[in-house]
């Protein structure tokens, strides 16, 4: 934990709660949503948006900013809270999150919510636009970074791969990989639908430095994107980080239930949803006071 | 206009339309460090010669990867270059069909296509490398502009335009040398508006790519044969389309034929026939180009085959001079 203090630990695992109770409230506004998959890459979005990424709110066109493309672009029924709570766009428009007129669909659009860097949605796209990103930082002699995150249902498609290959090629460690290895897709656990594994070893063939963490523990997290920011002052092979992830993760009663894939929250869900959010928060702090320096 | 590259009557017989491609890229690249060039492991095939003499570095290679290529493209373009993605149409245009849709028009980035090998110019390669489907399917995309060069001054042209003009474009050419159309670059090329190479009053024929000098020929074949006054349009861009030398036509010759090295679904017909229709004045009206998966062949022979040829073009002029369409020639009662 060299970078991370308990105390910012502990301010992380705040913000983070926080916001996964936006995810359900935008859930519950939005009708329905990607909720389990937003809520196993909403610890990495927390720790991004609040302790990694330079970018600035009042200028989110500012052309040395850190980039992020949310690969696995379902999940902006967390990305787009994350994004509001930030100042970028107006918390209000969450209210309108899936509504027709409204500026925040399912999949945000890159020319109507401030701060988005790349319309995603049709998945395997992000890799190679990352990619691209990267290669354009190092064209430029710029030093920001490209963080991106794809599912693992997602890597069934094949320019996922394509771009992988491309981040290897030209040595782009400023292009830092995640991926959100939640283990269960639309139709079921990931290694029932079509096997990944040995996703590490695949990852390390493709030429990554792979490391494995859990994906919900904010400081393992930060302990592995700090070898990743290393890695990318010197272009040499780039960092994946493979995170072990619960879909649903935070809510004990649905995590690792592949069905909250897409689902609505009624009145009675959203309260019990928060007090488990509530009760993991607090088995979140004991961990962080205890594993924390 | 970008300035600077002009080329001769000298350069349009001694390079063919790709390679005149890379040398407008290498010119534009070297003034502007935006700019960088990405292929498919194409390099060679789409002519980028000339820009890795001049500046090797802003050459990106993804390898034998369509959709990587548009990604790569989308991003650079979104963190401030300009990247020209090179590659065959037949994949430009299908296999990275998501990517062309979501990373580049969607997103609206200043990214430019240069779709090679287009319609049957690489005959030979058959139907998996015959581009005969990429109008119809380039043409539905919102935000893209769509040109189809009808020779190697035009595609400078285009892709000067290209250049200068922010947002993506999709600039299809062919394999190979073309026939050369223009004596120089200035004969008034400008996006969207279509160029008349043959004046006339009887009918007009409507022509893209390599169809235009055809077109010409038939045009100059039947004035002094059967003395018919053939219009002959340059439909450079396909998208957006010249509504307006459309409805002239229309008002003037009350017979169009379209030609396309493309099929006659989706392409430049169709997209001559939406005007109009909705334009709804009686028009005598055909439709040439490919009926169903091309021949394997020579361009030349493929395109008699496909009646897209001079000969293709002359036969169907007479045709429908000969047809007795309209009972007389007041326009009130049509419309």
């Amino acid at each position: 934990m060299a970078n991370l203090s308990k105390a910012e630990w502990l301010q992380l695992e705040k913000k983070a709660l926080e916001l996964r109770k936006l995810c359900v409230q935008t859930t519950v506004w939005a009708g329905s949503g990607h909720f389990g998959g937003g809520m196993s890459v909403m610890d990495l979005l927390t720790v991004l948006y609040h302790k990694y990424l330079n970018i600035k709110v009042d200028d989110p066109k500012w052309d040395d900013r850190d980039r992020f493309i949310l690969s696995k672009g379902h999940a902006a029924i967390a990305y787009a809270p994350v994004l509001c709570d930030k100042g970028f766009n107006d918390v209000e428009m969450l209210k309108s999150f899936n509504l027709s007129g409204s500026k925040m669909g399912m999949h945000l659009d890159s020319n109507k919510v401030v701060g988005v860097d790349a319309s995603t949605g049709s998945l395997g796209h992000g890799p190679s636009i990352a990619a691209g990103t990267a290669l354009a930082a190092r064209l430029q002699n710029k030093d920001f970074l490209t963080y991106v995150v794809t599912g693992d249902g997602e890597l069934g498609e094949g320019s996922c791969w394509e771009g992988f290959m491309t981040i290897n090629h030209y040595n782009l460690s400023n292009c830092i990989v995640f991926i959100d290895r939640n283990h269960n897709m639309i139709d079921g656990n990931t290694e029932d639908v079509m096997k990944l594994e040995p996703l590490a070893d695949k990852m390390t063939a493709f030429g990554f430095n792979t490391i494995v963490v859990d994906g919900n523990n904010i400081g393992e997290l930060c302990d592995a994107i700090d070898v990743a920011i290393e890695r990318a002052k010197t272009p040499q092979a780039p960092t994946c980080i493979l995170m072990d992830t619960k879909k649903g993760a935070g809510i004990k009663s649905i995590e690792g239930d592949y069905t909250w894939h897409y689902g609505a929250i009624d009145d009675a869900l959203f309260e019990k949803f928060n007090k488990e959010l509530d009760e993991d928060y607090a088995a979140r702090v004991a961990r962080a006071e205890k594993e924390g320096k | 206009m970008a300035g600077g590259f002009v080329y001769t009557a000298v350069d349009q017989t001694a390079l063919s339309t790709a390679e005149i491609y890379g040398k407008a890229l290498a010119d534009i690249i070297l003034k502007d460090p935006k700019v960088v060039a990405i292929t498919a492991d194409l390099a060679k095939s789409t002519k980028l010669g000339d820009v890795l003499k001049v500046c090797p570095e802003r050459v990106i290679n993804v390898g034998i990867a369509e959709q990587d290529m548009f990604g790569v493209a989308a991003g650079m373009a979104r963190a401030g270059m300009i990247p020209f993605l090179s590659g065959f149409s037949a994949f430009t245009s299908m296999r990275a069909c998501d990517q062309l849709h979501t990373d580049i028009c969607y997103q609206n980035v200043n990214a430019k296509i240069i779709a090679t090998h287009s319609g049957t110019s690489f005959g030979q390669a058959g139907s998996t490398h015959h581009a005969i489907t990429d109008l119809a399917i380039t043409r539905a995309m919102p935000n893209l502009t769509v040109i189809v060069p009808a020779d190697g001054f035009e595609t400078a042209n285009a892709v000067n335009a290209a250049y200068d003009n922010f947002g993506p474009y999709y600039i299809r050419i062919n394999r190979g040398f073309d026939r050369v159309l223009y004596e120089n670059q200035d004969y008034g090329f400008e996006v969207g508006k279509a160029v008349e190479i043959c004046p006339g009053t009887d009918i007009t024929v409507i022509a893209c790519g390599s169809c235009v000098f055809q077109a010409k020929q038939a045009a100059e074949f039947l004035k002094n044969a059967d003395g018919l006054s053939v219009r002959v349009l340059n439909m450079h861009t396909i998208s957006p389309i010249d509504v307006e030398a459309i409805q002239k036509a229309i008002s003037d010759t009350r017979r169009i034929i379209t030609v396309e090295d493309h099929l006659v679904t989706g392409g430049l017909g169709s997209a001559v026939a939406e005007v109009m229709a909705q334009y709804g004045k009686g028009c005598a009206f055909k439709m040439l180009g490919h009926k169903g998966f091309a021949m394997i062949g020579l361009q030349e022979d493929i395109m008699a085959d496909a009646g897209i040829d001079a000969n293709g073009i002359i036969a169907s002029v007479r045709e429908m001079m000969n047809a007795d369409f309209e009972e007389d020639d007041n326009w009130d009662d049509e419309v």
